[in-house]
């Protein structure tokens, strides 16, 4: 359970930080509705229960939607194998690529940089390729998914400590 | 006395035309071949530390070969500006590869002569001057630079060798790199590499969101240009045997694959189309043939492409990845790394993908194998209780040697004449996102005069050039 949730507590801080390496101009307002964002991913995680203010940009909405199912799942060191709670993340993420038909997902595979640049560019791929083949197995039509590796070039944590390299060890997916 | 064609000579093809006369000596030969026994012997001493003590990292100790550069002096026989220029560019080409120590001008006994009169040596044995270069260089009425070069041995009070050319004056410090060559190989033995290029990956920008460019510069961080703007992710650029082509991995549009850059065009081409990722190119040695992984489905094998039809031929087959593989210099085995056996090592195979060999059987993890130009050895980069090492071992595995260690060091490139190893080393980074500098190194591969490559920016994934033709 300690364990359980510690796992929570990094996937959100690494939410967080997603949110800000994904906004093109990471103005300080963007990176502060994002961690609000994640903030209320917690909430409505226990207590199931969320009101989304005003209908914007419908691809925006599902955008939020989608981030509060979770959309990184971690990974041990030079590992690719799905952990209990990777796998709950993933089933979350079927779930919501069923109800929404038309959505389709990039998954993005990431290592942390203790390995070599070409090493972990295989790696992220093959921990990409473990989480879509585990979204294939729930029923979701492996078209829908798109997958890509990133390597070690895109961290989601900065730092040269294992706090960082933990969040970096990860496949991430986003809406197309 | 004979005189002839040295081997690399007058090929300028863009700048100019350089020619050669050679001059034989036997009594050099005998001495550089007892300067080579002993660099041998150092070599082996150090070795055999590194296997009494593994993580030993070699540090050589070389007594650098003094040489006399004298300023090359114009038709009025006083020292031109292109001439002072050549003879710096030769002197730090030659300080620089940690087996030569320039002797300064200042105390020069007396004004060298031109080189076509035998120089007055009482004037440089006192210097302890070994070698001593003379040269003429100046710019004709046409505006083409005239350039003219004699190097002596002072010992033995005889000519090693002499030459010259004219040559576009945008050409002068190609010039200056070629006769630092043939400075060299007169007094090692080995082949030069001064005039030679690097590629490597340019980086800045936050750490989260690094902006890579392919850069391109002379060995000696001259002539430096980008080769790509910075909007697609770049990464690990590999020279072609001739340096016209550069293959590398690009990102654009997100989909991560094998391009072709032609250096001269700047033409690009995307190298073939797959169902997943293509990556870790490297040339075949007669250029008609790239290496490269392609990774699929959670799995990551080696194929080989025909680069004039594009047909590929799948030379590993198994679940594990199966990457940075690099061709022996005669083309007929392949070293590369694979987590097969459970964690990352180095194999050998033929080029056809049978007889695969596990060779690496140290502690911790082992990546980028390369093969050295001379055939002999393979450099690698070690992962080993956190740290990282770039190391060399033989083709079997065996005499592994460790030259450099920290926080991060990958990725070694080979200078041709396999004498000297380039990497990059990264710092670490704070959670604030300070830190994390990246440069280039150079190492002999002695394990001595580690050297920064100084680069405009951050810098990694270095590639040396073959010779420039």
């Amino acid at each position: 359970m300690i364990k359980r949730i510690f796992t929570l507590v990094a996937a959100i801080a690494l939410l967080a930080a997603c949110e800000t390496a994904s906004t093109t101009d990471s103005s300080a307002t963007g990176s502060t509705t994002s961690v609000a964002t994640s903030g209320t991913s917690t909430a409505s995680s226990t207590t199931a229960a969320t009101t989304s203010d005003e209908a914007a940009d419908p691809a925006e909405v599902m955008k939020k939607e989608f981030t509060k199912v979770g959309t990184t799942v971690l990974f041990d060191f030079d590992s690719s194998q799905l952990s209990d709670y990777a796998r709950r993340v993933l089933d979350r993420q079927a779930a919501f690529l069923k109800a929404e038909p038309a959505a389709r997902i990039i998954l993005g595979g990431h290592a942390d940089e203790r390995g070599t640049r070409e090493y972990n560019l295989a790696l992220g791929e093959r921990r990409a390729a473990a989480a879509r083949d585990y979204l294939v197995a729930k029923g979701v039509n492996a078209a829908r998914i798109r997958i890509i590796s990133y390597g070690k070039e895109r961290p989601a944590a900065v730092g040269s400590n294992e706090a960082a390299w933990r969040l970096n060890r990860r496949a991430e997916s986003m809406l197309n | 006395m004979m005189t002839g064609k040295l081997s690399i000579t007058g090929k300028l093809s863009r700048t100019g035309e350089l020619s050669m006369i050679g001059f034989d000596n036997q009594s050099l030969k005998r001495l550089m071949a007892r300067l080579f026994i002993c660099l041998i012997a150092l070599g082996l001493a150090s070795n055999a530390n590194a296997q009494s003590q593994r993580l030993y990292v070699t540090e050589g100790q070389i007594e650098p070969i003094p040489v006399a550069i004298a300023d090359f002096t114009g038709l009025d026989g006083v020292p031109s500006d292109v001439g002072r220029q050549i003879a710096q560019i030769i002197s730090d080409d030659l300080v620089s590869s940690g087996l030569f120590l320039s002797i300064d001008s200042a105390a020069f006994i007396a004004p060298p002569a031109s080189p076509d009169v035998q120089p007055t040596f009482a004037n440089w044995t006192p210097l302890g001057a070994k070698g001593l270069l003379i040269g003429s260089a100046f710019l004709d009425n046409d505006g083409a630079l005239q350039v003219e070069f004699a190097l002596w041995d002072v010992v033995s009070q005889r000519s090693l060798t002499e030459g010259g050319g004219s040559a576009d004056p945008a050409g002068l410090r190609r010039i200056a790199h070629q006769i630092a060559d043939f400075v060299y190989e007169e007094f090692t033995g080995d082949t030069g590499y001064f005039d030679t290029q690097i590629v490597y990956v340019s980086e800045s920008g936050p750490q989260n969101r690094r902006i890579k460019r392919l850069a391109f510069m002379d060995q000696d961080g001259h002539n430096h240009k980008f080769l790509t703007t910075g909007n697609d992710l770049v990464l690990t650029p590999r020279f072609s045997p001739t340096a016209s082509e550069i293959a590398y991995l690009n990102y654009f549009n997100d989909e991560p694959n094998v391009y072709l850059l032609d250096v001269i065009t700047g033409r690009t081409e995307r190298l073939g189309s797959f169902p997943g990722m293509s990556f870790a190119p490297r040339f075949g040695p007669d250029g008609t043939k790239l290496i490269m992984s392609l990774a699929e489905d959670g799995r990551t094998d080696i194929f080989e492409m025909e680069l004039a039809t594009q047909t590929i031929t799948q030379l590993t087959r198994s679940p594990s990845i199966d990457t940075s593989p690099s061709y022996s210099p005669d083309g007929q085995y392949i070293v590369f790394n694979s987590d097969r056996g459970g964690s990352q090592q180095l194999y050998t195979m033929r080029s056809d993908g049978s007889g695969v060999r596990r060779i690496s059987f140290g502690e911790g993890r082992y990546a980028t194998p390369v093969w050295s130009p001379r055939g002999d050895i393979i450099a690698f980069t070690k992962m080993y209780r956190g740290e990282f090492f770039i190391g060399v071992m033989n083709v079997d595995g065996s005499g592994e040697r460790l030259l450099a260690r920290g926080f991060l060091v990958e990725a070694p490139t080979w200078a041709p004449n396999g004498r000297v190893l380039m990497y990059f080393k990264q710092q670490p980074v704070s959670d604030t996102g300070e830190g994390g500098d990246t440069h280039l190194y150079r190492i002999d591969i002695t394990g001595f005069n580690e050297r920064r490559v100084v680069t405009p920016a951050d810098a990694s994934d270095p590639a040396w050039s073959p010779l420039l033709q």
